[in-house]
C-alpha cells in the first residue's frame, strides 16, 4: 500500500469544484504546500465542460457565469490563464398566445418591449431597477466578508456586527424597512407591487426560483432574485455571460492559476475520511487506503457529505450531527443538454431576432410556475417545467463543430426523490418533457435533435458529489443563510476539530459560481495560521 | 356640532372598545369626552353573536361570528379595565382534539399530547417541542406587547423595547436556544414538524394551528412566526370558549367602555374622515351629519381607512401606493350549523366533542388543501376548526338541539368562478366532509349559513373579509405593521390613528392593537 508519510503538507483540499480550486489557490499564493484531491477523473465538480457527443462540448451542470467575484477574478489573474467571459444578450418568455415578451440587452429597446404588453410596467420598471440595484449595492458588499456569530460576546463578531449595521444606516429609515421587506417577500407578490402584466411578472420570477425548493409564491424567494442579479459580467450589473470554451474552462483557470503558485492537483483521488487525532485534523484516508497528512485539512463538500460522509461521527459534537442531518439540500433541478443539428426556430420571433442568444423561458404566467412547484411537493418533476434554455454555440465555435449547434436547458423542478425512484425509463420520460415544452414553440426543433444528455438530481449527486443534487449545497433559506449558513455557531468556515475548515457553497455566502466560499474560507485560515493575507477585500461599491 | 375635545373611534370592534376605554380613562379627567361609532347595529364587528335559522334569534340559534374561539385576551388590558367587574367570563377551558376516523383521536393540551398510536418519543417530543416553542414565544413577547420599534431615529420607548428584545433573546433564551431560534424564526413549520414527530396526525394538527387565518400552507417559509403568534395567547391563559358566544366578550369591553364614560353609538356609519391641510377636522356620517374633531382613531383595516374615508387626494402617493399594495384578501369561511340532536364521532365522549376540534389528518393534507387557495379555488378537501359551543352553552339555543361552528380553510376571497356560484358548493363540500367522521350529521342539519371571505367583508366592514385585517407575513408585520410609516399608531394624517388588528400585532382577540394605540395617543398628548 502506498503510504506517502514522507510528505506532510501544508493544506490538503477535499475537491476540485471551483471553490476548493479557489481555495486552494489563495493558500498557495500564501506560500502554502497545497494539494487538492479529486474524486472523478477531472477536475471543476459542477463548474466543468466535458464532450460526451463526439464534437460537441456541453457544460453538464452550471452552465452560465456572472456571479464569479471580479475580485477574485483579479487577485488570481484569471485572464491570463485563459479565462474569457463573453456577456450574453438578453432573455426571452414564449408564450402561450404564441406572443414573447424579450427583455433586451439594450435598455431603450427593452423598455419599448414593456410597454408593448403594459405602458405602466415600463415605467415601473425604472423604480425596479433602481430598487433592486440598491439592494444588490449593498448586498455585494457583504460576500467576501465572515458573516459575524450573533450569539458570540467576542470583540471581533461585535466589531463584525457593528459594520453590517453601520451598512445598514447609510440606507434611510423607509430604506431599512424595504430592504427587509424585500428579504422576507415571496418573488411573485414583491414583483406584484411594481408589475401588472402576467408575462413579465412570470419572466422576472423565474430567476427567483432556479435551483430552490421553494415557489414563486414562497417568501424568501424575492432574495434568491438577487443571488441572480447580483454578480457582473465587465461590470455590469446583473449581466450574465458564457465563458469560452464552456464553464469547464472557469475550474482550468483556476487549476492553472493554482498551479502557477505550486500546487498540486490529484484526480481520482476520493477521500473516505478526514483523520482526526486528539480533536486535530491530521490528514486523509483515500478510498484507495493511502494515507496522506496535511497540517490543515479543507472540506469542499457539501455540509451533509462532510460530516455525514468523510468524518467519523465520533469525532464530532452530537449537536453537530443533528444538525447535518437536518441540513436541508433538496434537488429540485435538472439539466437536459442537446446537441443541435442546426439553429432551431422560434416560431413567434421574427427572423433574426437578437433574442435567440440569450435565455429562453417558456412559463408566462405566476400559476403555471407555482403549478410547477407544487408537482415537486408531491414528488413528481413538473408536467409543465419552467426551463431556462441557451444556445452558447451562437458565440463560442469550440462548442460543436461548424453549423451545428448545443443547447442548454435547465429544468426546474425535478424531484430527487421521485415517486417510486428513478428508473432508465423515468429519466427518458422526464427529458421528454422537457423537449416538448420547446418544441411547442419551434416547430423543427424535435428534427434537429442528434444527442442529449439528461440529467436529474439523482445523477448529479452521483456525478458531482452534490447531496440530493441540489446546486447550491443547501437551500437558500433564511435558516441557512449569513450566520446560519450551514449550521448557527459554524459560520466562520472552521469545523468541529482543529484545523479543518469548510469552503464549499455550504458556507456563506452559498451557492453559484461565484468563488467566495472558498476566498473567505482562505482568509480564515491564513489568519490562523498566522500568514500574509492573499484574499482581496471587496471592491465596494462600484 | 363642533367641540375640538371630542376623540372619535370609528369602529366598534373589541379593539376600538379598548382603545376608547383606555383614552376614555387617561383623557376623561381633561375634559375629552369618547365617541364610538359603529356601524353595524351591534357592536363588536367581527367578535360578536349572531343568529341563524329563523327570522329571530328566539327560534334559531346562536353563535360566534367569526372569532369562536378565545385564547388570547391581553390579561393586561383586563386588570387595567376592570373587565371582570364589567361582566367578562372567559367560559370553559378547552383543548384540541385532531380526529382520526377511526376513533384513533389526538388530544393536545399547551403542554402534553394523548392519543391511541402515538409513540411514546413523540409524546416526549411533543412536550420538550411545546417548552421551546413557548421559551421562543416569550421572548417574542416585548415585541409583540409593546409598540413596534422604529429601526432608525428610535425614540427612547424604541430603545427600551429593542434592548428588551436582544436581552430576552440572547440571556432570556441563552446562546444555544437563540441561534436555534433564528435558526428557525424565519422558516416554515413543515420542516420543523418533521426534524420533530413521527406521527403524520400530530404534525398535522399543529401545521394547522400554524396556518389557520393565513394564506399559507405548511410549506410556506414564515410559519414558524405565525405559529409563534398563537402561541402568545397561551402564554398567559387557556383558549377557551366564552358563553354567550364571543359577542358577550365585546358586550364586556362595552360596558367597561360605558362605565369610563365613552358614549358608544350604533347604526352610526362613518363614511369620510374629513382632513384639511393633512390634518384631521372631523368624520361624515352617512345620515350626513358631521362631528369636527381634531383626534379620530380608526379600528378599521388599512384600505378602508384610507383609501376610502380619507381618500387618496390627502395622502402621498407613494404611501397610498403601499396601502394598496397590502395583502388583505382572506382565506377562511365560518359555516354555521343547526343541528336537531347531538352528533357523533366515534369513540368520543359528550365532554370530548366540546373541546375544539381540527380535521387535519396531516401535513400533505393541509398544503394540499392550501394549494387551491393559490389559484383562486376553494379546497377540496378543507381543514376544518370545529367547535359546538351549546354543549356547554344552553343560551344558543332550544333543548335538544346544538350549534356547530366550523372554521374552513381555505377559501379565497378572489374565488375564480365567484362565491354566488361557489358558496352553496362548498358548504356541501365541508358537510360531506363531516359526515365522514360524525356519520348521519347530514340528517340533523335544520339550519346551516356559510359565511365566505366576501360576506365578511359585506357584513363586517373588512376589507378582503381578512381576519386580521391583512396577512401576517414578515414584509406586514412589525415595524411595516400595516404599512412602514404607520406603525406606530400614528399615521401620515395628524390626528388619525390606527387602533385595530391592521396595527401591530394584528388579529385575534388579543385587544392589544387598541391598548398600544391609546398607550400611543396618550403619550403624544402629554
Amino acid at each position: 500500500m502506498a503510504n506517502n508519510r514522507g510528505k506532510k503538507y501544508d493544506a490538503i483540499v477535499i475537491g476540485a469544484g471551483h471553490n476548493g480550486l479557489t481555495n486552494a489557490a489563495f493558500l498557495a499564493k500564501a506560500g502554502l504546500d497545497v494539494l487538492v484531491l479529486e474524486k472523478n477523473e477531472y477536475i471543476g465538480g459542477a463548474t466543468v465542460s466535458r464532450e460526451l457527443h463526439e464534437g460537441w462540448k456541453y457544460s453538464n451542470c452550471s452552465y452560465v457565469c456572472s456571479l464569479f467575484r471580479p475580485e477574485i477574478y483579479q487577485a488570481l489573474d484569471l485572464g491570463r490563464h485563459g479565462l474569457e467571459v463573453i456577456p450574453l444578450q438578453g432573455s426571452t418568455t414564449f408564450m402561450q398566445n404564441g406572443d414573447y415578451f424579450g427583455s433586451y440587452h439594450q435598455p431603450t429597446v427593452r423598455r419599448r418591449e414593456i410597454a408593448r404588453h403594459s405602458k405602466r410596467d415600463a415605467d415601473a420598471a425604472i423604480r425596479f431597477d433602481a430598487d433592486l440595484m440598491k439592494w444588490c449595492r449593498l448586498i455585494r458588499g457583504f460576500l467576501l466578508r465572515t458573516p459575524p456569530d450573533p450569539a458570540s460576546l467576542k470583540p471581533r463578531d461585535a466589531w463584525e456586527f457593528a459594520y453590517l449595521v453601520k451598512q445598514f444606516y447609510g440606507l434611510s429609515e423607509s430604506q431599512i424597512y424595504e430592504f427587509i421587506r424585500f428579504f422576507t417577500m415571496s418573488i411573485a407578490e414583491y414583483l406584484e407591487e411594481y408589475f401588472e402584466s402576467d408575462v413579465i411578472l412570470a419572466h422576472f420570477s423565474g430567476g427567483s426560483i432556479i435551483g430552490t425548493g421553494l415557489g414563486v409564491y414562497s417568501p424568501g424567494t424575492a432574495y434568491v432574485l438577487l443571488h441572480h442579479a447580483m454578480g457582473d459580467v465587465d461590470g455590469n450589473i446583473g449581466s450574465w455571460g458564457f465563458s469560452r470554451g464552456g464553464m469547464g474552462a472557469i475550474a482550468k483557470s483556476i487549476a492553472a492559476s493554482f498551479s502557477s503558485f505550486g500546487g498540486e492537483i490529484r484526480t481520482a483521488a476520493e477521500v473516505r475520511q478526514i483523520r482526526v487525532a486528539g480533536r486535530r485534523a491530521v490528514g486523509v484516508v483515500l478510498v484507495s487506503g493511502e494515507e496522506i497528512d496535511a497540517s490543515v485539512i479543507v472540506s469542499n463538500l457539501d455540509a451533509k457529505r462532510t460530516f455525514l460522509g468523510v468524518m467519523d461521527p465520533k469525532d464530532l459534537p452530537e449537536d453537530l450531527l443533528h444538525r447535518a442531518e437536518n441540513f436541508k439540500i433538496r434537488g429540485s433541478s435538472g439539466k437536459v443538454n442537446i446537441a443541435l443539428d442546426g439553429l432551431p426556430n422560434m416560431t413567434a420571433l421574427p427572423q433574426g431576432s437578437p433574442l435567440t442568444r440569450g435565455h429562453m423561458h417558456f412559463t408566462d404566467t405566476l400559476e403555471r410556475l407555482e403549478r410547477g412547484y407544487d408537482d415537486w411537493k408531491d414528488n413528481r418533476w413538473s408536467a409543465d417545467p419552467y426551463v431556462d434554455a441557451l444556445i452558447p454555440s451562437q458565440f463560442d465555435p469550440t462548442l460543436a463543430p461548424p453549423g451545428k449547434h448545443m443547447m442548454s436547458v435547465f429544468v426546474q423542478y425535478c424531484p430527487y426523490d421521485v415517486e417510486g425512484g428513478w428508473s432508465d425509463e423515468k429519466r427518458d420520460a422526464f427529458g421528454a418533457t422537457v423537449i416538448d415544452q420547446i418544441a411547442q414553440y419551434s416547430p423543427d426543433f424535435k428534427s434537429m435533435i442528434l444527442h442529449t444528455e439528461v440529467r436529474t438530481p439523482l445523477e448529479l449527486e452521483n456525478e458531482v458529489g452534490l447531496t440530493e443534487g441540489n446546486i447550491f449545497q443547501g437551500e437558500l433559506t433564511l435558516d441557512q443563510l449569513m450566520f446560519n449558513r450551514p449550521f448557527p455557531g459554524y459560520a466562520q468556515y472552521r469545523g468541529p476539530v482543529k484545523n479543518m475548515y469548510l469552503c464549499s457553497s455550504s458556507t456563506h455566502p452559498g451557492g453559484g459560481v461565484m468563488g467566495a466560499p472558498g476566498a473567505n474560507s482562505a482568509r480564515e485560515i491564513l489568519k490562523d495560521l498566522r500568514r500574509l493575507n492573499t484574499v482581496p477585500a471587496d471592491f465596494g461599491d462600484d | 356640532m363642533t367641540n375640538s375635545k371630542t376623540i372619535v373611534l370609528v369602529g366598534g370592534g373589541h379593539n376600538g372598545l379598548v382603545c376608547a376605554t383606555y383614552l376614555a380613562k387617561g383623557l376623561g379627567p381633561a375634559g375629552y369626552t369618547v365617541q364610538v361609532l359603529e356601524a353595524r347595529e351591534q357592536i363588536g364587528g367581527a367578535a360578536s353573536t349572531r343568529c341563524f335559522g329563523q327570522d329571530s334569534c328566539k327560534g334559531g340559534f346562536r353563535v360566534s361570528a367569526v372569532a369562536h374561539v378565545l385564547h388570547s385576551l391581553d390579561p393586561q388590558i383586563g386588570r387595567d379595565l376592570n373587565l371582570a367587574n364589567a361582566g367578562l367570563d372567559r367560559g370553559p377551558a378547552i383543548e384540541t382534539i385532531s380526529l382520526g376516523r377511526n376513533g384513533d383521536h389526538l388530544t393536545l393540551s399547551a403542554t402534553a399530547v394523548s392519543g391511541n398510536g402515538l409513540s411514546k418519543v413523540d409524546i416526549e417530543s411533543y412536550a420538550s417541542f411545546k417548552n421551546e416553542f413557548r421559551s421562543y414565544a416569550k421572548a417574542l413577547k416585548p415585541l409583540m406587547t409593546n409598540r413596534p420599534p422604529r429601526l432608525k431615529n428610535m425614540d427612547r420607548r424604541d430603545l427600551i423595547t429593542l434592548t428588551q428584545l436582544g436581552w430576552a433573546l440572547r440571556f432570556g433564551l441563552g446562546a444555544n436556544s437563540m441561534l436555534e431560534f433564528l435558526r428557525v424564526g424565519g422558516i416554515n413549520i413543515y420542516d420543523v414538524l418533521n426534524e420533530q414527530f413521527d406521527s403524520e396526525r400530530l404534525k398535522g394538527a399543529i401545521a394547522a394551528d400554524a396556518v389557520i387565518g393565513h394564506h399559507m400552507g405548511p410549506r410556506t417559509p414564515t410559519t414558524v412566526l405565525t405559529y409563534l403568534h398563537r402561541l402568545q395567547g397561551e402564554l398567559h391563559s387557556p383558549q377557551t370558549l366564552p358563553p354567550g358566544g364571543m359577542g358577550k366578550v365585546t358586550e364586556a369591553l362595552a360596558e367597561a367602555a360605558r362605565i369610563a364614560g365613552v358614549h358608544i353609538r350604533t347604526g352610526a356609519k362613518v363614511t369620510r374622515i374629513l382632513v384639511r391641510d393633512g390634518s384631521v377636522t372631523g368624520v361624515a356620517l352617512d345620515s350626513g351629519e358631521r362631528i369636527d374633531t381634531e383626534l379620530v382613531v380608526s379600528n378599521a383595516d388599512a384600505k378602508t381607512t384610507f383609501l376610502k374615508l380619507v381618500g387618496t387626494q390627502d395622502l402621498d402617493a407613494m404611501f397610498a401606493h403601499r396601502i394598496r399594495k397590502t395583502r388583505t384578501n382572506g382565506t377562511v369561511a365560518k359555516l354555521h350549523l343547526g343541528l336537531k340532536g347531538l352528533p357523533e364521532v366515534n369513540g368520543m365522549s359528550v365532554a370530548q366533542l366540546g373541546q375544539r376540534l381540527l380535521i387535519a389528518p396531516d401535513m400533505g393534507y393541509v398544503e394540499h388543501a392550501f394549494n387551491h387557495a393559490k389559484y383562486g379555488e376553494f379546497s377540496e378537501h378543507p381543514v376544518l376548526e370545529i367547535t359546538l359551543p351549546s354543549i356547554t352553552d344552553a343560551s344558543l339555543t332550544r333543548d335538544g338541539y346544538h350549534v356547530m361552528s366550523v372554521v374552513a380553510c381555505f377559501a379565497p376571497y378572489a374565488l375564480k368562478t365567484g362565491w354566488d356560484q361557489g358558496r352553496e358548493v362548498f358548504a356541501d363540500r365541508i358537510v360531506s366532509l363531516l359526515g365522514a367522521y360524525f356519520p348521519g350529521i347530514a340528517s340533523q342539519i335544520v339550519a346551516r349559513e356559510l359565511l365566505t371571505p366576501v360576506d365578511i367583508e359585506a357584513q363586517y366592514n373588512i376589507t378582503g373579509g381578512h381576519w386580521h385585517h391583512g396577512e401576517l407575513g414578515i414584509d406586514q408585520s412589525f415595524m411595516m405593521r400595516p404599512v412602514h410609516g404607520a406603525a406606530q399608531y400614528d399615521t401620515p394624517v395628524d390626528g388619525l390613528f390606527l387602533c385595530g388588528a391592521a396595527a401591530h400585532p394584528g388579529g385575534g382577540v388579543t385587544g392589544v392593537p387598541g391598548r398600544l394605540a391609546a398607550e400611543r395617543i396618550l403619550a403624544l398628548s402629554r
